[in-house]
C-alpha cells in the first residue's frame, strides 16, 4: 500500500500463477473505498520489430517462441499466414495433423490452467494458507483430482509430440503449406489407446466441477460479470472451430453483430488502442470506438458465439451451459472455467474423431511453392482466444512488416473492468487481508492470460521519462 | 618417388606418418580426433577457426593442427586444459561476432558450432555479442546465404573452388567485417557463374547458407559431403 499525492493506492505485484509478469493497481479514494483498479503488464518483447528482414518461412519457429504454453497456436496461426504468402491449400492430411496438434495444444492449456493454476483457489479456498495454494497443497489434499490434472496435460502434450517431434517448440515440423512427415500408425494407435482414460477424467473433473459450482454464487455473480461483446471462430454453419472458418463478433443479447467471412480483412472489425501505463495493447470493436467495443475472446467466448460443437458429449454440455445466460450470452468471467471443461471434452471428442479419419495416415503432407502474395494473414483459436498473424513479404519472402494480434490482448480493456469489479466488492483497505487480493488476482486467472504472449510488441509504445537529479530537480524530460 | 616415413609422437602415442603430413591428419589416422570447424577432408586446409591448435613441445606457440605439417620425433599434445580454454574461447568469440540463435536457426541440431559448443561445455558467451543484421540474399532460386550466421570457415569457397571448379563464391572485406559474396558481389540470383550444384550449402557447418524447403538433416548430411571430396581425391 502506498500513496501517490493525495491519491492511496495498494499493488499486487507480481500477480502469481499466471503466465508472464503483470501487477495489479488499485487506487482508493479518500475515504478508502476502491475508485478504480489497473491492469498493468510489465513484461515488454519485440517480435513484430525484430522479424523485420527475415526470411517468412522462419516465422513459425520465431514467433512460436514467445510462449511455451501455447507455441502450437502461434505456429498455426503463422504457418497459415505463411500458407497465403505461399498461395497454397495443404493436403488434406497436413490440415488433419495440424488440427489434431491444436487439439493437443487445448488439451494441455486448458488441464494447465484448470488444475495447475486455478483448482487450488476453487478447491482449497480463496482464503486459505498461499503457501498451501498450489498444485502441490492440491497434490497433497486431493491427490486423485491433482494427478487426473497432470496426466490429462501429458496427454495433450503427448499429442503435439507424436505429431510434430517435440512437447514443446515443435517447429521443425510445420510448413508453408503443410507439414514436414506424415503421422505413423504406431503412434496414432498409442494416441488412440490414451483417448479413453482422457476422456473419463475430463468427464469426472467435469462432473464435480458443476456440483462444486453450487457454492460459488457470490463468486459467479462478481467475477467480472458484466456485459461486453464476445469474439471467436465459427464454422461456416456457425458451430465451434479452432483452426478455420470466420471471425464472429456477437454483442451481449446474443445477436450477431459481425461476421468476418475472410478472417484476413480483421482490421476492418478490430481496432488497436495503447495506453501510457501498459506494455499490451487495447483492441477493440470497431463499430463501437475505443473503450465501449470491449470484447472478450477465449473458451467462454467461443462458446458464446457457437451455436453448437459437433461431437455428442460437447453438445449436450453446451445446451447446459447456454442457460447460464441470458440467450444463451454467459457474461460472468468466472465461468470461463467452465467453458474450459466443455471444450476440454470436445477437444478430446475431436482428436478421435481426428484419428478415426481414414486419411490422417497418408504421406501427403506437403504442398510446395514459393512466394506468390505479398501478405498473408493467418487466424487460429489459441487456447485464450483468437490469435491473428499478419505478414508483408518482399519479392524475395523477407519480412517487411509484422502485425500480431494476441488472444490475451483481446481481453485487455474486460481485464481492467474485471479487476475493478472484484476490487470495489472485496478489497477492503482498512482491514486488508491476503485473501481479498487474491480474490483480484484469481479473476484474472480465470481470464487465463498469456502476457509473454501478448506483449510481443514493439515499436509507438508511449513512454515518459523523467530524469531527476538527487535534489530532486527535474533534469530531463521526454515524451515519446 | 620414394616417400619419407617419420617417426612422433602424438598425446603421448608413437605414431609413424609420411612427413609432410598435416598433424590433423596424422592425429586422425591414429584415432586421436581434433576439434575443427573449417576444415574438411578433402579441401585444402584454411587454418581459420583456431579450434585445431595444438601444443608442440619446446616451443610455446601453438599450431593449427589442419595446416602445420608434421616433423620428425616431434611431441605434440592434443587435449590440455589450456587447449580447452583456448577452444571455449574461441567458439564463443564465434557465437559473439554475428548472430547466432540456435533455437530458431534452420540448422538447429543440424549444426557443427552447436555441436561443438555442447562438447566443450560452451554454456555462455562472455564476450559482447555483436548482433549483425546482414540482408539475406534468397534471390537464388532455392539457395539462401543468411551471413548472421556465417563463422567465414570458408568451406564454401573451396568447395566451389576445388571441387566444382567454379569458383562464384570469394571473401570480401577483411577480418569480422569479411562477408562470402558470388561472383564479383552481385546478388545470388544474378550470379552467371552459379551452377546451383548446391555443394556449399553440403559443406557449410552452421545454417549460414542452406536450400530453401529442404528439410537441413538431409542438405547437411555429412557422408554426402565426405562422398564429394572423397570423388575428388580419387580423380
Amino acid at each position: 500500500m502506498g500513496k501517490i499525492g493525495n491519491e492511496k493506492k495498494i499493488t499486487i505485484s507480481p500477480i502469481t500463477r499466471i503466465e508472464g509478469h503483470a501487477q495489479v493497481t488499485i487506487l482508493l479514494n479518500e475515504d478508502d473505498s476502491v475508485k478504480e483498479a489497473l491492469f498493468k503488464v510489465v513484461d515488454f518483447r519485440g517480435f513484430e520489430k525484430f522479424t523485420e528482414g527475415r526470411p517468412f518461412y522462419e516465422m513459425p519457429s520465431i514467433t512460436s517462441r514467445a510462449c511455451g504454453i501455447c507455441p502450437v497456436s502461434h505456429l498455426l496461426a503463422s504457418a497459415k499466414a505463411c500458407d497465403a504468402i505461399v498461395g497454397v491449400n495443404p493436403p488434406k492430411t497436413a490440415i488433419l495433423l495440424r488440427r489434431l496438434m491444436h487439439m493437443g495444444q487445448l488439451i494441455q492449456s486448458h488441464a494447465l490452467n484448470f488444475f495447475h493454476l486455478s483448482s487450488p483457489d476453487l478447491l482449497l479456498g480463496f482464503d486459505s494458507d498461499p503457501a498451501q495454494r498450489n498444485i502441490f497443497g492440491l497434490i497433497e489434499k486431493q491427490p486423485e483430482l491433482a494427478m487426473r490434472g497432470i496426466k490429462l496435460r501429458k496427454f495433450g502434450q503427448e499429442i503435439i509430440e507424436k505429431v510434430a517431434g517435440r512437447k514443446i517448440h515443435s517447429s521443425d515440423w510445420i510448413l508453408p503449406g503443410g507439414a514436414k512427415w506424415p503421422l505413423t500408425q504406431e503412434r496414432a494407435d498409442y494416441l488412440c489407446a490414451n483417448l479413453p482414460e482422457a476422456l473419463d477424467s475430463t468427464q469426472k473433473t467435469l462432473e464435480m466441477y458443476k456440483k462444486m459450482l453450487e457454492g460459488l454464487e457470490e463468486e459467479v455473480e462478481n467475477f467480472g460479470n458484466f456485459p461486453s461483446y464476445y469474439m471467436g471462430l465459427v464454422t461456416p454453419d456457425g458451430g465451434l472451430e479452432h483452426y478455420d472458418g470466420k471471425i464472429r463478433i456477437m454483442d451481449k443479447n446474443g445477436k450477431v453483430a459481425a461476421e468476418c467471412v475472410d478472417p484476413a480483412k480483421y482490421r476492418e472489425f478490430i481496432g488497436e488502442a495503447v495506453e501510457p501505463w501498459s506494455f499490451m495493447k487495447f483492441p477493440y470493436f470497431k463499430a463501437i470506438g475505443y473503450p465501449g467495443g470491449a470484447y472478450r475472446v477465449g473458451p467462454l467466448a467461443r462458446l458464446n458465439v457457437a451455436s453448437h460443437c459437433g461431437t455428442p458429449l460437447a453438445d449436450e454440455e453446451l445446451k447446459e451451459f447456454k442457460k447460464l445466460g441470458k440467450n444463451g450470452v454467459v457474461q460472468s468471467t468466472f465461468h470461463y472455467h467452465y467453458a474450459r471443461l466443455i471444450e476440454l471434452l470436445f477437444c478430446i471428442e475431436t482428436a478421435k474423431k481426428l484419428l478415426e479419419d481414414p486419411e490422417i495416415l497418408s504421406e501427403h503432407v506437403t504442398s510446395k511453392a514459393l512466394v506468390n502474395n505479398y501478405e498473408g494473414v493467418g487466424v487460429a483459436e489459441a487456447p485464450r482466444g483468437t490469435l491473428i498473424h499478419h505478414y508483408k513479404v518482399d519479392p524475395q519472402g523477407m519480412i517487411t512488416w509484422n502485425n500480431m494480434i494476441i488472444a490475451t490482448e483481446h481481453n485487455n480493456i474486460a481485464y481492467n473492468m474485471a479487476v475493478t469489479q472484484v476490487a470495489k466488492k472485496y478489497v477492503k483497505a482498512k482491514q486488508l487481508q491476503e485473501g481479498m487480493l487474491n480474490r483480484v488476482e484469481a479473476v484474472i486467472r480465470a481470464f487465463d492470460p498469456c502476457l509473454s504472449c501478448a506483449t510481443h510488441a514493439v515499436g509507438s509504445m508511449p513512454l515518459d521519462v523523467k530524469l531527476i537529479d538527487a535534489n530532486g530537480r527535474i533534469v530531463d524530460h521526454k515524451v515519446r | 618417388m620414394s616417400v619419407n616415413i617419420i617417426k612422433l609422437k602424438i598425446d603421448g602415442v608413437e605414431v609413424t606418418v609420411p612427413e609432410g603430413t598435416a598433424i590433423l591428419k596424422a592425429a586422425k589416422d591414429s584415432g586421436i580426433i581434433i576439434p575443427t570447424l573449417c576444415n574438411l577432408e578433402g579441401l585444402t586446409a584454411y587454418g581459420g577457426c583456431r579450434l585445431c591448435l595444438v601444443e608442440v613441445s619446446g616451443t610455446p606457440k601453438l599450431f593449427p593442427a589442419c595446416s602445420t605439417p608434421v616433423g620428425p620425433n616431434m611431441e605434440i599434445t592434443t587435449q590440455s586444459d589450456k587447449l580447452k580454454e583456448y577452444r571455449k574461447m574461441a567458439v564463443q568469440m564465434l557465437l559473439a561476432e554475428r548472430t547466432h540463435i540456435c533455437s530458431v536457426c534452420v540448422a538447429d541440431d543440424h549444426c557443427e558450432l552447436q555441436a561443438m559448443a555442447n562438447q566443450l561445455g560452451v554454456d555462455h558467451v562472455m564476450f559482447e555479442r555483436n548482433w549483425s543484421q546482414d540482408e539475406i540474399d534468397s534471390t537464388h532460386d532455392f539457395l539462401v546465404i543468411d551471413r548472421n550466421r556465417c563463422i567465414l570457415c570458408t568451406r564454401c569457397i573451396r568447395v566451389c573452388d576445388q571441387i566444382e571448379g567454379v569458383h562464384t563464391l570469394d571473401l570480401k572485406l577483411r577480418g569480422k567485417d569479411s562477408q562470402v559474396i558470388m561472383d564479383l558481389d552481385e546478388h545470388w540470383g544474378n550470379s552467371c557463374s552459379c551452377t546451383s550444384c548446391r555443394k556449399c550449402a553440403k559443406v557449410c557447418p552452421v545454417g549460414a547458407i542452406y536450400i530453401e524447403g529442404e528439410p537441413i538433416e538431409h542438405t547437411k548430411k555429412r557422408d554426402i559431403a565426405e562422398f564429394i571430396v572423397e570423388r575428388r581425391n580419387r580423380r
